[in-house]
């Protein structure tokens, strides 16, 4: 049997899901069938956006109804995709986009509480974000704002009890087990532990999203003095 | 090809068909809220069906137009003048230059709709011009109208005069009956297909979401509508992770109160679903202002689907006809 299943969500709007958790074999799953249904290029389809563990599909509910695309999907995803067609589908060179991040201070005003929770020093905090490779799970909240996967356990910190009214853009933050980016000045009750100067989301770039779902993520440490070079160049 | 903003209004947006395809990086789709009523109000300025017009919630703007053009009024009924003297809704309405185009307060109802001949020639975003408020995307930065906004309009030929006013009156000789497109109604009921999670619901709660009314609390907007109500639970907690969302999902938090989500809800959400507001329902719900009551009533997805389509063979020929009627 086949190692997913299609729930309706609406008219226009079907689910697919490949799990109910938070973990990494199943977001590239999820990934996965993400390009397997770009490349079939079903008609009528209008968006394909992945989360954790599910695919949302939504498509022109007068040109096609579920049935029709629930069965194309199906199709597209084959009777074959099981656990393990996630390396089989990988793309050949995987994005891996490098973000520089300026650690501490008035960047991550909140890293010497991270680290008070785990127990290590600033700089073990830093040491530990800078070195892990993460993925883009999704994207939501605000536009381009990535959730990552990949987060060291050590680094994990519940929210904090009352939420910022305003985060700045490029603040890089931890929530529970996961870390993100702030793409512009928003509300947030995560802990920032750094900023960095890259433009996340543009919408008149093309991409628009620095970061697309599936993206592979490493954070690069930098000082103050490059921050603000990088950030006057319109990094 | 001006119209300059004198008074905003309360929440007055451009808006367009909406920006479908970027749910993957997190942007929703934003667009008119109540759609056939867009729609309409452009049929009736001989536009394009997804051309861009002003969404206006409760209390209307007053509008400079610094040009002759034809506007068309669609939605909740809300008092129209143009140089003082009353205007007719659902009909296009010749204006003349430097005229002052005023929309009051409505009588019921949320959201009205102002077409202009040729739409608002905004810089499109991401392929539209919708505004998204929440994501401060859109035309004018996302944001909406203030005063002094001066915003261009599109040009298009204007129509023979004689096909729609006579005597150098303003007023044309025909308008729709907006009673199917607005229809005067409290309670609401909307049909709801089964949400994910309905099942999931007590079995008195399952019976007091189609039993109940409901109140639309002051603090819904374009994201959603929040209801208040009886309280509603699940016979255990549902632990889920972030999953898609589109708008007329029926949300359940554990405050046991449920949000509906509009145009401008979040891509992706972490509460459970307990229904789905059906797609020929979302006027409807666009249409409820703070404090209205609305019930609902369970409909399966092929009912729904039947109504959408009928609504759509509805529409397509009424502008159809509109067309005709324009160019006589």
């Amino acid at each position: 049997m086949a190692d997913y299943a299609v729930e309706i969500l609406a008219e226009d709007a079907l689910l697919v899901r490949f799990g109910d958790g938070i973990d990494i074999a199943t977001n590239a799953r999820v990934h996965a069938g993400a390009r397997m249904l770009r490349d079939a290029d079903l008609p009528c389809i209008t968006d394909i956006a992945p989360a954790y563990a599910t695919l949302l599909v939504r498509f022109d509910p007068l040109a096609g109804n579920s049935d029709l695309v629930r069965e194309a999907i199906i199709k597209a995803l084959g009777s074959g995709f099981r656990r393990g067609d996630e390396q089989k589908t990988r793309k050949p060179s995987s994005p891996h986009v490098e973000i520089p991040v300026c650690y501490g201070s008035e960047y991550g005003p909140d890293l010497d509480a991270v680290a008070g929770h785990a127990g290590l020093s600033r700089d073990e905090v830093v040491a530990r974000h800078a070195a892990a490779e993460y993925t883009v799970a999704m994207l939501g909240f605000a536009p381009g704002f990535p959730y990552l996967l990949g987060l060291d356990p050590a680094l994990q910190a519940p929210r904090r009890a009352t939420p910022r009214t305003r985060v700045p853009a490029g603040s890089v933050a931890i929530g529970g087990a996961q870390t993100g980016i702030y793409p512009r000045e928003l509300p947030g009750g995560w802990h920032l532990i750094g900023r960095t100067p890259r433009v996340l989301f543009d919408p008149a770039r093309e991409p628009p999203c620095l970061l697309a779902p599936g993206d592979r993520v490493r954070f690069r440490t930098i000082e103050a003095d490059e921050f603000a070079r990088l950030a006057e160049r319109g990094a | 090809m001006t119209v300059e903003v004198v008074k905003p209004g309360l929440l007055t947006t451009l808006q367009d068909a909406g920006r479908p395809g970027f749910a993957q990086l997190g942007i929703g789709c934003a667009g008119a809220f109540d759609a056939p009523a867009l729609r309409i109000a452009n049929a009736l300025c001989g536009n394009p069906r997804n051309a861009c017009a002003l969404e206006i919630a409760l209390l209307g703007p007053t509008l400079r137009s610094h040009t002759a053009t034809w506007i068309a009024v669609t939605g909740a009924p809300i008092p129209f003048r143009i140089n003082g003297a009353d205007q007719p809704m659902w009909a296009p309405v010749f204006v003349t230059p430097g005229s002052t185009v005023e929309l009051g307060a409505m009588r019921s109802g949320c959201r009205s709709y102002l077409a202009v001949r040729g739409g608002f020639d905004v810089t499109p975003v991401l392929g539209s011009r919708s505004t998204d408020v929440n994501a401060q995307l859109g035309p004018l930065a996302g944001r909406p109208l203030r005063a002094g906004d001066v915003v261009e309009m599109g040009s298009g030929s204007f129509f023979s005069r004689n096909s729609s006013t006579r005597n150098s009156e303003n007023i044309s000789h025909w308008r729709l009956d907006p009673r199917p497109w607005f229809p005067e109604e409290a309670p609401a009921t909307l049909r709801l297909l089964p949400g994910s999670h309905f099942d999931k619901l007590t079995e008195i709660s399952r019976k007091l979401l189609f039993s109940e009314t409901f109140a639309v609390q002051a603090d819904s907007n374009r994201v959603g509508l929040r209801l208040s109500g009886p309280a509603l639970e699940f016979g255990e907690p549902i632990e889920m992770v972030s999953e898609g969302c589109v708008p007329g999902i029926l949300q359940l938090p554990p405050s046991g109160q449920p949000i509906a989500f509009g145009p401008e809800c979040p891509v992706s959400g972490g509460y459970p679903r307990i229904g789905q507001v059906t797609a020929v329902d979302m006027p409807r719900l666009a249409q409820r202002r703070p404090g209205d009551a609305l019930r609902f009533t369970p409909c399966t997805f092929d009912d729904a689907l039947r109504a959408l389509r009928e609504r759509e063979r509805v529409l397509t020929r009424l502008e159809t006809g509109i067309a005709a009627r324009l160019t006589a």
